[in-house]
């Protein structure tokens, strides 16, 4: 789960990780009131979405009044932001943090990941701060420390000097630096995070160390035992079907393409849209039934799929493991007579109780293709999409 | 022969009484897996169909002599199940919840570094070794007894689609191992390929991999380093998009990468032979197994 910087500063401030002073704004009038609050000049509007390269993408200007603060923040809330991140679509700016400018003497980056094969928690830091870090670690790998602690032990006063001498921090620095991360590994620790990133970290040029930006990614995992996080979330910055597809708890994502599709686990999802691809076809979506899903839910996970403009055909390809075919099979009718399909429909069906799902297929009335193996029904996907 | 599971393995099922644990160590029994322990804290003294249920499984061990552990136990709970059953001696644990918290998972697998016991999963399906032992929810009848091929997996279904292709191309499998699709696993692909290696029976190695992480490209390097058994992978999710994740919670391709074409060169530089099409992997794996 992703939050909003101005979410993450919050949850700095919290424990005690120095953020600039600011505030979110849903508004110019709010804007120019938390402008005059910060009482100093410039201030920085920054538009507040779940992507990156807004400054790039002209969603952060710098005000130098109180007026030109509201004016700006005018501009940016509204405005439909496209950044490398956002796709092309861009995404419709809600609101902006209205915060104090730095003199900013250096940039730093900082940030914590799990890593996955070591089982440890690994701080990463770079000198190149305010810069895309994956350009770094390709270019100059070299100039990235990354410090592995034992999530048994946790983070020591040790590991954040490495880090504070790697980054060529001043005695005063390192001072600042050594609580800041042990604070920042705490809050990554009791909040269950998957990411938490701090890029520019900012030495401004009275050697004071301030989190420019803030981004923390939350392990989805782990949200049943943070309501508070839980609470972060942002509606807005989801594609609508997947927030409907969640309230069911159907594991759908959207695509771009023409093919639906229905599948039972994630791992041979993934390899139905592949599927679907190599017949010449573009997959609509993902969307995996899991082993438990009851006939309500593959009729729910159905409907979203053909609330889909662009899906001209669907693909069900299900291997009953857990999940029988004749429950499978009740879902399909079920969907189909409530909100009638209009496309056709290729089922490939395995497993448990095949033969009494694919009956209940063939006598329900239905325009449904049978496929008798993968083979055959990414065959007939090509034949339907082609027609 | 096999790896990790075979008609000695004395099953204990943690989480026996809940609705997924009775079904599956019913689906166990039938298989012919010896079911001899069930544990629910609070339900001690009570019986599913004929296996005991107790409180603890270090009663279970004591007094059942169970060796294995499968658990049913929900994602707030599986990580301090996973941890009572190394706690209380079994030799491998069978995790098969999804859902359990990246943190609490880094914790037991920190912690199983200084333990001879094995853990698989989670979020797997669990173990197999065909007419042998079930430890797991995988359909029983799709498998094909007496290798001489071994499987491993991080998926669940997909597994199931590439042993029955196997299958009805008269391959059988010696061992199949679903490792899980969680990002952080107890037992690895290279864990598998070494025992598979060593493994007489087994005569060839089908992985089946996904979007994420890099422990393909780690196997690659492995099986060009080490193996001399033929390898056939498949990979999942060419057509995932970048920054979402797939189901799994390990199948995000991110800034650390993790897609599934550069696993797919990975795998080839390693000297795997890489099936692209999943709808003719039995004939692809016929011509590379003979």
């Amino acid at each position: 789960m992703k939050i909003h910087e101005y979410q993450a500063k919050e949850l700095f401030k919290k424990f005690n990780i120095p953020v600039p002073n600011g505030a979110v704004a849903f508004s110019p009038a709010e804007a120019g009131a938390v402008a005059r609050e910060i009482g100093a000049l410039p201030v920085v509007i920054k538009a507040q979405i779940h992507a990156g390269g807004r400054g790039k993408g002209g969603g952060v200007k710098l005000a130098g009044s109180v007026a030109e603060a509201g004016k700006l923040a005018g501009d940016i809330i509204g405005m439909n932001l496209v950044t490398h991140q956002t796709g092309p679509e861009g995404r419709q700016v809600q609101k902006v943090l209205v915060e104090q400018g730095l003199a900013i003497e250096k940039e730093l980056y900082l940030s914590i990941i799990p890593d996955r094969s070591t089982a440890r928690i690994v701080v990463m830091a770079s000198e190149a701060g305010g810069m895309d870090i994956e350009t770094v670690a390709a270019k100059t790998p070299e100039k990235i420390i990354r410090v592995g602690i034992d999530p048994l032990v946790g983070i020591q006063p040790h590991h954040c000097r490495q880090v504070a001498y790697g980054l060529k921090f001043s005695p005063a620095a390192v001072k600042q630096f050594v609580p800041m991360l042990s604070a920042l590994y705490q809050l990554f620790v009791e909040h269950d995070c998957s990411l938490v990133e701090i890029n520019p970290l900012v030495l401004t040029r009275d050697e004071t160390l301030i989190a420019l930006d803030a981004k923390i990614n939350f392990d989805d995992n782990a949200l049943f035992r943070h309501k508070d996080v839980a609470a972060y979330r942002d509606l807005d910055e989801e594609d609508p079907l997947e927030v409907e597809a969640s309230r069911f708890n159907l594991n759908y994502i959207k695509m771009d393409g023409n093919v639906g599709n229905m599948v039972n686990g994630a791992g041979l999802a993934m390899a139905t849209m592949d599927i679907i691809k190599q017949a010449g076809a573009e997959p609509a979506n993902f969307l995996d039934v899991g082993g438990g899903a009851s006939a309500e839910m593959v009729a729910n996970g159905f409907r979203i799929i053909l609330s889909d403009k662009n899906v001209r055909a669907i693909l069900i390809n299900i291997f009953g493991g857990i999940l029988r075919c004749d429950v499978l099979s009740t879902g399909v009718v079920e969907a189909a007579k409530k909100i009638g399909i209009k496309v056709p429909v290729v089922v490939r069906m395995e497993g448990t109780n095949v033969e009494e799902g694919r009956r209940i297929l063939a006598e329900s009335g239905l325009n449904l293709i049978s496929a008798k193996d993968l083979k055959d029904a990414a065959k007939k996907i090509s034949e339907v999409v082609r027609a | 022969m096999s790896i990790f599971v075979n008609r000695d393995t004395r099953l204990v099922v943690q989480g026996i009484t809940g609705r997924e644990g009775q079904f599956h160590a019913r689906q166990c029994i039938l298989y012919g897996t010896r079911v001899v322990a069930g544990v629910t804290p609070g339900k001690g003294g009570q019986q599913m169909d004929a296996v005991p249920v107790f409180n603890t499984v270090r009663e279970a061990v004591q007094e059942a002599g169970a060796n294995c552990s499968m658990i049913f136990v929900p994602p707030a709970f599986a990580a301090d199940a996973i941890f009572e059953a190394v706690d209380a001696g079994v030799e491998l644990v069978v995790a098969i919840t999804d859902g359990i918290p990246v943190m609490d998972m880094m914790r037991v697998k920190a912690c199983l570094r200084s333990s001879p016991v094995r853990l698989i999963g989670p979020n797997c399906p669990g173990i197999i070794t065909p007419g042998e032992a079930k430890v797991g929810i995988m359909p029983g009848p799709i498998h094909k007894p007496g290798g001489p091929i071994g499987v491993i997996s991080r998926s669940g279904t997909l597994t199931y689609e590439v042993v029955y292709q196997l299958t009805l191309k008269g391959i059988g499998q010696t061992t199949c191992i679903g490792i899980g699709g969680d990002p952080v696993v107890g037992t690895g692909m290279i864990d598998c390929l070494a025992a598979f290696e060593k493994d007489p029976d087994t005569k060839g190695v089908v992985m089946v991999g996904e979007i994420g992480g890099k422990a393909e490209e780690e196997a690659a390097r492995f099986i060009k380093a080490h193996m001399t058994k033929p390898v056939v992978s498949l990979i999942a999710g060419l057509t995932a998009p970048p920054g979402r994740r797939m189901g799994h919670a390990g199948a995000i391709i991110d800034g650390a990468g993790g897609t599934a074409q550069a696993k797919i060169e990975a795998l080839k530089a390693g000297g795997v032979h890489v099936c692209e099409d999943l709808g003719s992997f039995g004939e692809f794996c016929a011509n590379v197994f003979v």
